[in-house]
């Protein structure tokens, strides 16, 4: 050993290849597969691309850096699935570029949120938490109430998604920016065929102003909608493909 | 030699033209985005970039026609590692200033948070914190100590010209333009790989850069053996290479906007960036400050390393376990069970060679012990390498799955992380700032050693402040989310477990001040020693404990494996 180590340490370039060996194994050994073992992902029913205004919406989430406080992993353990529900399945975050897990609670774990509060509750807790929960350390989002969305421009964001792999359909691209306005306002004329297109959205007129698309709007459209693709009752966790 | 030197300088422009090329094709694409800019948020960084090429252009050209591009094979090449130490001060003092700022902010949420200043949100400003100190900091840090080692190993110029001032300059807008754009809101969410796709690219041109001329100076060498710093310092380049590359793959939504998607989701995506995250603690912060290790602690002990054998055990063992460790961040996460067990195992495995180096560090010094007593600089580079012992071993245990489902999500990970870089980043990188500062501006000593000493103990009681809080804050954390009652409930809401974090919060923001103020102390000490006051008396000869660079070529040495001569 020490004779093959003599020349290598004489030799820059061996020394380089040698490191670059070496370092290369564990990264193609642990992060090749995952995307070709057909188990990785569970088979599920009920997983859908984000629809335009929830897209916006998780953009928002991951600008003002929300993933440093809180999850959205619920981990198989006991307490965690009574505090906050079913177990995070890899197939719900399979359309998620990038994923937001997170490392840190600061706050709760937000993977099951959706419909647990009205959408009063989420416009009064991000503009001022300390309004709802006196003790929180969460910092104020007022300012979204007055940030408006584009509708027009986002149809960009969804064809960025599909170069990744995001199964945006080409009616879906088209139909971006109205779908955007549409899910603000339930009276829209398009709204059963957005729901055709983004099964189980939540259309409502989120931040209660009407007339413009706010990131407001667009925060608490995510937020109600985390989790909620799946629908558990029928999701069979021992089922052997299901299994990992 | 010395009259040599004065008549065999060259005026050297080679590789100035490329870099001439690359700031206009940057200026190009900076113009264009401002002009045209597909987001808001594009613009102010267009105009950055234009700024700072507009200044490169101008000052290649001003120094081309004027010949000040001085190239002397004769001299070491340390005014880029003069620059290199400031640069290091002052993204430590802004970095930990905004670490201090969070810290407070969630110990004083009522008081520290404004509604209409999106900008100084926790979460806007903690990117700037941790990019600051790591990439910052600790980058700097590197880079500078790097060129310093390597020549003076090597026994030869840096290899390149201008480029390691390219280096330099390029590497540090990069950080202007990552720490800018996290307040922003320009953020990739990926942690500690935050900035925007423009800014990767950047960061790549200016890190293969980084390695070229770090290679070329190996290979132009006077010495036979690369010096194991050397070793630990190229391992640390070419694989954050590799993990910057595969790490930040993603697909702009324009490319004259700032925002971008990620290459992949889900689960690939956590693996990947979980892969990097670890190793960029495992390369960035460990094999590159061993690698400082190995040049300083044998330096200012004037003892041989320990041991030549472990070290090639320790330096092959590292890099090939630590890269497979990252799945240990995602236990009991929706990755497959087999990646979180063999990532467990291999963490539990990365303990051996990390204690590997920590013996070899430590076990330099014996014989000199006294000076551990008497040299408050060879102090801190010691302490620096205990933290280092203590972290790696920590880091193991709670690689442990079920240690893992108790310290995962709570300030424990915080605690752990600190111990790591306040404690073994931060205390070496002070060692060796101690070290360089008097032998690159030519001065007998520091400007004061009672203020290394006061620095010495504000860092370690702050260290152990902020620690001490987050391990008992962790823990606490950790069992109120599990805890049930008699009646089998969960006994605390969130909230409650958020209530009983408020003391140690406090605590922790008064050890990140303290540490802080260690910071200040240095700044004002680095200062005075520059001015040649105190101690740091000037010295007329060349810096005391390095020889010249041996300009002849095919000479070869005898083997050193005392650092540096």
């Amino acid at each position: 050993m020490s004779k093959l180590h003599d020349f290598m340490e004489k030799r820059s370039f061996a020394l380089l290849f040698g490191i670059l060996a070496v370092v290369s194994v564990g990264g193609l050994v642990e992060i090749a597969p995952l995307f070709f073992i057909d188990s990785t992902i569970e088979e599920v029913d009920g997983m859908r691309p984000y629809s335009p205004l929830e897209l916006a919406g998780r953009d928002v989430y991951v600008r003002e850096g929300c993933y440093l406080c809180h999850s959205q992993m619920v981990r198989p353990l006991r307490d965690e699935i009574e505090r906050y529900g079913h177990y995070s399945l890899a197939a719900e975050s399979m359309y998620d570029h990038p994923f937001q897990w997170g490392s840190k609670r600061t706050g709760p774990d937000i993977a099951r949120l959706g419909g647990k509060y009205s959408d009063e509750w989420h416009v009064l807790h991000l503009s001022d938490p300390r309004a709802v929960v006196p003790e929180s350390v969460m910092p104020p989002y007022k300012f979204l109430l007055k940030n408006k969305i584009n509708a027009e421009r986002y149809t960009k964001h969804l064809i960025a998604n599909r170069r990744v792999g995001v199964p945006y359909t080409d009616e879906m691209i088209k139909m971006a920016a109205s779908d955007m306005k549409t899910q603000i306002n339930p009276d829209a004329d398009d709204f059963d065929g957005f729901m055709a297109r983004y099964p189980k959205a939540v259309v409502r007129n989120f931040d209660g102003n009407a007339d413009d698309i706010t990131e407001m709007d667009a925060l608490v459209a995510y937020l109600q909608m985390l989790g909620t693709l799946i629908d558990f009752n029928e999701y069979e966790a021992t089922k052997g493909e299901n299994e990992r | 030699m010395s009259e040599n030197s004065t008549t065999k300088s060259i005026v050297n422009n080679y590789g100035i033209f490329p870099i001439i090329l690359i700031t206009l094709i940057g200026f190009v694409w900076a113009v264009l985005a401002a002009a045209r800019g597909d987001d808001p948020v594009i613009a102010p960084h267009a105009y950055m970039f234009m700024f700072a090429f507009a200044l490169a252009i101008f000052a290649l050209v001003y120094g081309l026609t004027t010949n000040k591009f001085v190239n002397n094979p004769y001299e070491y090449d340390d005014s880029v590692i003069r620059a290199g130490i400031i640069a290091t001060i002052f993204w430590g003092i802004a970095g930990m200033l905004v670490g201090v700022i969070i810290a407070s902010q969630l110990a004083f949420p009522k008081f520290l948070y404004f509604e209409n200043l999106p900008w100084t949100n926790f979460g806007r400003m903690r990117p700037l914190h941790t990019s600051g100190v790591i990439f910052g900091f600790c980058g700097n840090a590197l880079i500078a100590t790097s060129f310093y080692i390597v020549q003076r190993t090597c026994r030869t110029r840096l290899a390149g010209g201008l480029w390691p001032w390219f280096v330099f300059w390029g590497y540090n807008l990069f950080l202007v333009i990552a720490g800018t754009g996290y307040l922003m809101g320009i953020t990739e969410s990926r942690e500690y790989a935050e900035p925007e796709w423009y800014a990767d690219i950047w960061l790549t041109i200016v890190w293969v850069t980084y390695l070229m001329v770090f290679m070329m100076t190996l290979v132009k060498r006077k010495e036979r053996h690369i010096y194991v710093a050397n070793w630990f310092l190229l391992s640390f380049i070419v694989t954050i290479a590799m993990l910057h590359l595969v790490n930040n793959l993603s697909m702009p939504v324009s490319f004259l906007g700032a925002k971008s998607y990620s290459a992949f989701s889900g689960v690939q995506d956590a693996m990947t960036q979980w892969w990097y995250g670890h190793n960029a603690v495992g390369f960035f912060l460990t094999t590159g400050f061993l690698g400082m290790m190995y040049y300083f602690i044998p330096k200012r002990a004037e003892r041989p390393i320990w041991s030549y054998k472990l070290s090639i055990v320790h330096f092959w063992t590292v890099i090939f376990i630590y890269i497979w460790a990252g799945p240990h961040h995602l236990h009991f996460t929706a990755l497959p069970q087999w990646t979180q067990t063999m990532g467990m195992v291999f963490s539990i495995m990365l303990w051996m060679p990390s204690w590997g180096g920590m013996i070899n560090g430590l076990m330099t010094i014996s014989g000199a012990w006294d000076k551990f007593r008497t040299d408050p600089v060879l102090r801190i580079l010691v302490i620096s390498v205990a933290f280092y012992g203590m972290a790696t071993f920590e880091g193991p245990l709670m690689a442990i799955r079920y240690v893992n489902a108790l310290s995962h999500y709570t300030d424990w990970t915080i605690g752990h992380v600190h111990a790591g870089a306040l404690g073994w980043n931060g205390m070496i990188t002070f060692g060796a700032i101690y070290c360089m500062v008097p032998w690159l501006w030519k001065k007998k000593e520091m400007y004061s050693m009672r203020l290394v000493e006061w620095h010495f103990w504000l860092a370690l009681i702050g260290i152990s402040f902020y620690i001490a809080a987050m391990w008992i804050s962790g823990i606490m954390q950790g069992v109120m989310w599990r805890t049930y009652n008699d009646l089998g409930f969960l006994e605390y809401s969130f909230i409650e477990t958020v209530m009983a974090m408020k003391p140690f919060y406090m605590i922790r923001a008064l050890g990140g001040f303290l540490y802080l103020c260690g910071m200040l102390v240095l700044t004002w000490n680095v200062y005075m020693t520059i001015k040649g006051k105190g101690e740091a008396l000037s010295l007329n000869e060349d810096e005391p404990f390095a020889r010249k660079p041996d300009p002849a070529t095919g000479l070869a040495l005898a083997p050193t494996l005392v650092a540096g001569e």
